[in-house]
Formats: structure tokens, sequence, C-alpha cells
């Protein structure tokens, strides 16, 4: 092992340790005793089986799954879409109105997560002013609850995970050239085609990390569908969560975490493997001269 | 309309907050002219460029191209393309995507695409690098993809903003020459700005030299630099020597003579602008002047002055002198030749002749601490 290497390995094993032990490891197990069969006592069986496995194909499980990725994915694409805008009109401000925006995406971080979701509850209740504003407007039926819907999570869902939108778009845009897009006009493009074909492809990186860090949480959201999402609105999370605790089934609980990080891993492993070819293919061809 | 007329600024005005970046400005470029806008930053030059490709739109006055008013239209819908000085290529686009990418933002049928797109190749010597991405370029390639992404949409005029800036100097030569010969090639004309008087000489039909967003003086290279027209242009282009003294006499219609402390009368080109008695700087360039020490034969068409050598520096090519005369410091460029080099070379502390042209001199009015700061 040559000295530089060697120290590599010194400097990464404290993180690697960790992500072994406390990662790699519980993971493993889960997917082991997703294998396993259950207890009449809570308790986890001898011998293996794929009767759990199997009983994922249960139709209660594939409406809670679908529900899981299309919330999910609707949550992604709304995010994304309203990052873009905010994350290029702050690249674009001058930079003391950009602090001011900066701090405002961030501002909702110093409370509490589950206070500023209860704080939803408060506004979408029947005796909310959004809820009221709605129905005053002729939006909405008196008697058509806002809370406890799927569209309750997608809202809350949103508005928790913008910020993680916005910063990684943002950064990404305060990096671009806007020169390019200048370019892209000179050469004959409308405002739209510079945004679409240059300025997009050029924040293409904030746009992949906004998408994972959204997307990937979101399958696993827990807390947000079981305040605002009533009965109708069950998410993977929280029929994981109904398993372990109120079951105590920790075979199923186990087998639907697999699936669920196999829906998970499956997709970032693809994003993954497309980034790294263009990274190579730029390292490959980099700077000749 | 004349082919004197072909892109035209009308009294356009350009303010960023309190500054006047472009001043009311008119200015006429001809079809098909090298013509270059010099100037130190913040003269106005890059501001002007950028109201041509539409990048700003003028507080004040018009922009004209072939007759038509450009003024409001936007960046894609003029006849005009644009060289950035950072090159501004597309990183995730190949050179032939990036080359292409304004035919295909015209829908150009994709034949016409195709050959049009191996003519810009062949033009700019970038074919075996046409599938790379531009940071697998040098500086000098990206240039050359830059120009080919602009004249493949055959524009009108070709927008240069300090194209050669980025390169270092080898480059910068070799690009100089490429650029002249492409100029020749496409026949369209181009508009340059520039802060490199260099370039500017060496390309250019003609030269608006610029000034705190006003133009001092618009002339082909040679006109600009024997004939400056302020203080400003004297000293920003080229070296010379400013005497302050003042108009004493116009014995003849076109000259007039300078009274200048511990000179002779001296005798220099009348411009007209200037009346008896007014303090005016005498600007003589340093390659003006015959050094010599035998006091050469006068005559009326050349001015006589006796002098001492302070400084001597030996360049290879010619030598410069310092020469002492009552106080003031007058540069000098002697060339070498052996009608030089077979005397006694002039050396410290020698009592020199100076003889120069009196139509070498140009009287200035008094420059301002602006312009002062540019000697």
């Amino acid at each position: 092992m040559s000295r530089r290497s060697y120290r590599e390995w010194l400097v990464s094993f404290p993180s690697v340790t960790w992500l072994f032990a406390f990662f790699l490891v519980p993971s493993a197990f889960v997917l082991a005793i997703a294998f396993k069969p259950s207890t009449p006592f809570g308790g986890i069986g001898t011998g293996w089986t794929v009767a759990t496995l199997r009983s994922l194909g249960n139709p209660a499980y594939v409406v809670v799954l679908w529900r899981t990725v299309w919330i999910s994915l609707a949550t992604t694409a709304i995010c994304i879409l309203l990052a873009v805008p905010a994350g290029y009109f702050i690249a674009r401000s001058a930079p003391r109105l950009r602090r001011v925006l900066l701090l405002m995406v961030i501002v909702p971080f110093w409370t509490s997560f589950l206070i500023r979701i209860f704080a939803w509850k408060v506004l979408l209740h029947p005796d909310g002013w959004i809820h009221g504003l709605f129905v005053a407007s002729g939006l909405l039926r008196a008697d058509t609850p806002l809370l406890y819907s799927s569209g309750a999570i997608l809202l809350v869902m949103v508005y928790t995970s913008l910020p993680f939108a916005i910063l990684p778009v943002y950064a990404a845009a305060e990096k671009f050239d806007f020169r390019l897009t200048e370019a892209a006009r000179d050469l004959g493009a409308s405002a739209t085609r510079a945004f679409l074909r240059v300025f997009l492809p050029g924040i293409r990186r904030g746009l992949v990390t906004a998408l994972l860090v959204v997307f990937i949480p979101a399958l696993g959201s827990y807390v947000v569908p079981d305040l605002v999402g009533g009965t109708g609105g069950e998410m993977i999370g929280n029929k994981i969560a109904q398993r372990t605790f109120v079951d105590r089934n920790l075979p199923q609980a186990a087998a639907l975490s697999a699936g669920l990080m196999l829906a998970v891993l499956v997709p970032l492993l693809v994003v993954l493997s497309l980034q790294r070819r263009r990274v190579q293919g730029a390292l490959n061809g980099g700077e000749q001269q | 309309m004349s082919e004197a007329e072909f892109l035209q600024f009308q009294a356009v005005s350009k303010q960023f907050g309190p500054v006047h970046a472009v001043d009311q400005l008119s200015l006429d470029v001809k079809r098909g002219e090298f013509f270059s806008l010099l100037g130190p930053s913040g003269c106005g030059k890059t501001t002007l460029l950028r109201l041509a490709a539409g990048f700003e739109r003028p507080d004040h006055g018009r922009v004209i191209l072939d007759g038509r008013d450009l003024t409001a239209l936007p960046p894609n819908r003029r006849p005009v393309n644009t060289i950035f000085q950072s090159y501004a290529l597309f990183p995730h686009l190949t050179v032939r995507e990036n080359i292409a990418f304004g035919p295909r933002t015209a829908k150009w049928p994709r034949t016409r695409i195709a050959s049009e797109l191996e003519k810009m190749l062949v033009l700019t010597q970038m074919v075996e690098h046409a599938d790379k991405k531009p940071d697998q370029l040098s500086g000098g390639q990206k240039q050359r993809v830059a120009i080919a992404r602009a004249l493949i949409n055959k524009p009108q005029v070709l927008l240069l903003d300090e194209p050669l800036a980025a390169l270092d100097l080898k480059l910068r030569q070799r690009m100089l020459i490429d650029l002249d010969a492409i100029h020749d090639e496409v026949g369209i004309t181009f508009l340059y700005v520039t802060h490199d008087q260099g370039e500017a000489m060496s390309l250019s039909d003609r030269i608006a030299v610029m000034n705190s967003g006003r133009i001092e003086q618009i002339g082909t290279p040679s006109e600009i630099y024997e004939a400056p027209r302020s203080s400003f242009v004297a000293a920003f282009i080229g070296d010379t020597n400013f005497l302050k003294g003042t108009v004493a006499e116009f014995p003849e219609p076109d000259y007039s003579i300078v009274q200048i402390d511990g000179f002779p009368p001296v005798r220099c080109f009348n411009d007209k602008r200037m009346h008896l008695g007014d303090l005016v700087y005498l600007s003589i360039r340093p390659e003006k002047f015959r050094i010599s020490r035998e006091r050469p034969d006068s005559d009326p068409a050349h001015n006589l002055v006796h002098g001492v050598v302070d400084e001597v520096i030996y360049l290879g090519t010619h030598t410069r002198y310092w020469v002492r005369v009552d106080g003031c410091r007058i540069a000098v460029f002697q060339q070498h030749s052996r009608f030089i080099l077979d005397q006694t070379p002039i050396t410290w502390e020698d009592d020199v002749w100076l003889r120069w042209h009196r139509d070498d001199g140009f009287m200035m009015e008094r420059f301002n601490a602006r312009d002062e700061a540019w000697r």
C-alpha cells in the first residue's frame, strides 16, 4: 500500500466504519428479517420463507405503494418547477437582495419541523382561514375537507421539501455563466429557447441533486401523511410503522422496508451511473493542451 | 442610402446609474469595413457593442443597420452575431453542436446545416476537433469555434468583444493574422472592440478612439497615429511628448508658431482650433526627432533645438534617448542603421541637436486630469 493510499484510507476509516456498522449491517439485518416467518407474539420465527415478500402483492399494499410513488413524484415535480424560477431569480438578483432571499428560504428551518406541520393542520382545518378562503371564493364546498386528503399531504410535502430543491438549483444557477444565455440570444434563440437549451442543461447537476434530495425522502415520508393525511392518506412509511409498532409483525415491516429500499436504490443507481459516465467522459477527454 | 452608412449609431446614450457609459454618440460604419472601437476600460466601447448586439437598449438615440432601425429589436431578431471575450461556448454541446446552434434555432434544412457546418469547420481548421466538448479545447481552438459559430449565421455585422484578450502573446499574433484572413474571405462588416492599440492598428480599416463614452477621433490607423486630434488620442496611442507653450504667431495659413520656454520659436501644424495667445500642448512623437551632435542646417520646414542627453537606453532595433531642454525631458527614438552606427555613439551628457519637421508637431488643448492618467 502506497503512503498516499494509506493516508486516504486512514482519513476515510471513521466514516466507512460508521456506515458499515450503522447502515450496511442493519440494512442487511432488515433484508434478512424479510425472509423470516413472524411469530404470534411479535417475535421473529426460525427458518426461512418467501411468504412475507410474496404478501407485498396484496392489493392493499399496492394501493399504498402507488400512493407513495405518485405523491413523491408529484412533490418532486412541483418542487423542481418552483425551484427553477426561484433559483434563477435569486441567482440573478443583486447581492444584497440575494442574501435576504436566501435567508427567507432558510428561515423556516429555525422552527421545528413538527410545529410547522401542526401549523398547517390549523391552516387547513375547516375552521382555518385557508379553508375559509377557498369556500368564500367558491372553489370549495363548505363540507369538503382540505385537511386529511392526498392533496393536503402533497401541499405540506411540497412546503417542507421546497428549500431542499431551491438551494441546489440556486447553487448551480449562481455558478452559471449568464453570458451563455446571452450568446444563445445572439445566435437567434428566443428567451424561452435560451432558457431550455442553455440554462437548464447548465444547471443540470443542481437539478439532479434537487431531484434526489426531494424524491428519496418523500418516498420514506412518515410524519406528514401521519399528521395531515388521515385514514385515506397512508404511505409506505406509515405502513412500516404500523407493522412495527402496532401489529408487531417485524418480517412484514422488513419486507416493506426492503421494497422501499429497492424503489429508492434502483433509480438512484441509474441516475448516478449516468452522471458518472458523463464525469468520466469529461475526465478522459480533459485538458489536452 | 450610401455605403458609408451601413451600421449607424445616431446620437445614442446609455447610462448605468450615474455613469454615462455612452454619451450622445454618433458613428457610421461602412459595409465590409473592419472597424475598431479603441479605448481604455470603462470608455464605453463594450457598451456600444452591446447596444449593437441588442443586449442593451439605448436611453436615447437609434441603431440603424442597412437602413433598418434595430433599436427596439431583441438580440435574436438582429442580423448580427457576437464573439464574446470569454467565447461563451455552450459547455454541454460539442464543437459541431455549438456551431450548429444558430442554424438549428433558425430551422435550416438538415442538409444545408450539414454542408455549411463542414465549410465552417474547414474555414476555422476545426475538422478534427468537431466532436470535442469546449473544455477539451485550447484557447485558440475555442476562439475559432466562437468565430465559426457566429459566422455560420451569415451575419451582416460581426461584433467582436476583445476576442484576443484571453490568449497568450504568440497565439494572439497568429489569431490576428487569422482574423484578418477571415475578414477578407467572408467580406462582412467587423466591429471590433479592443483596448490594445496594436490589435486595432494592425487589423482595422478605421478606428474610433473612445474616451468617457464619447469618440475622440475617427480615422485610419495612420491618421490616428500621425495626426492625433486630442491629447488623449496622442497619449493613448503610442508614445508622445507634450511641450507646454503659447500660440505666438500665424506666419502662414497652415502653420503657426508656438512659444515654449527655453526653445526657439517652434513651427507646427495649425489645425485652426487655436487662437493667438492660447495655452497649448505641442505633441511630438519620439521617433519624429532626428538626434545629432553636429548642428544640422536650418531650413523653414524644420525645427531645431539644442539639448543635453540625460539618459540612453539601447533597445536593439532603436535607441531611446531622454534629452534635457531647459527643464523639459524629451523622449527620442532613433532607429539603428549604418548611418547612425558608424558614428561615435551619442552618450550621457553629450550636447545634441534635435531636428523635426514642422508637420510632426500638433497643438493640443490643455489636457484634463482624466487624460493625465494615461500619460
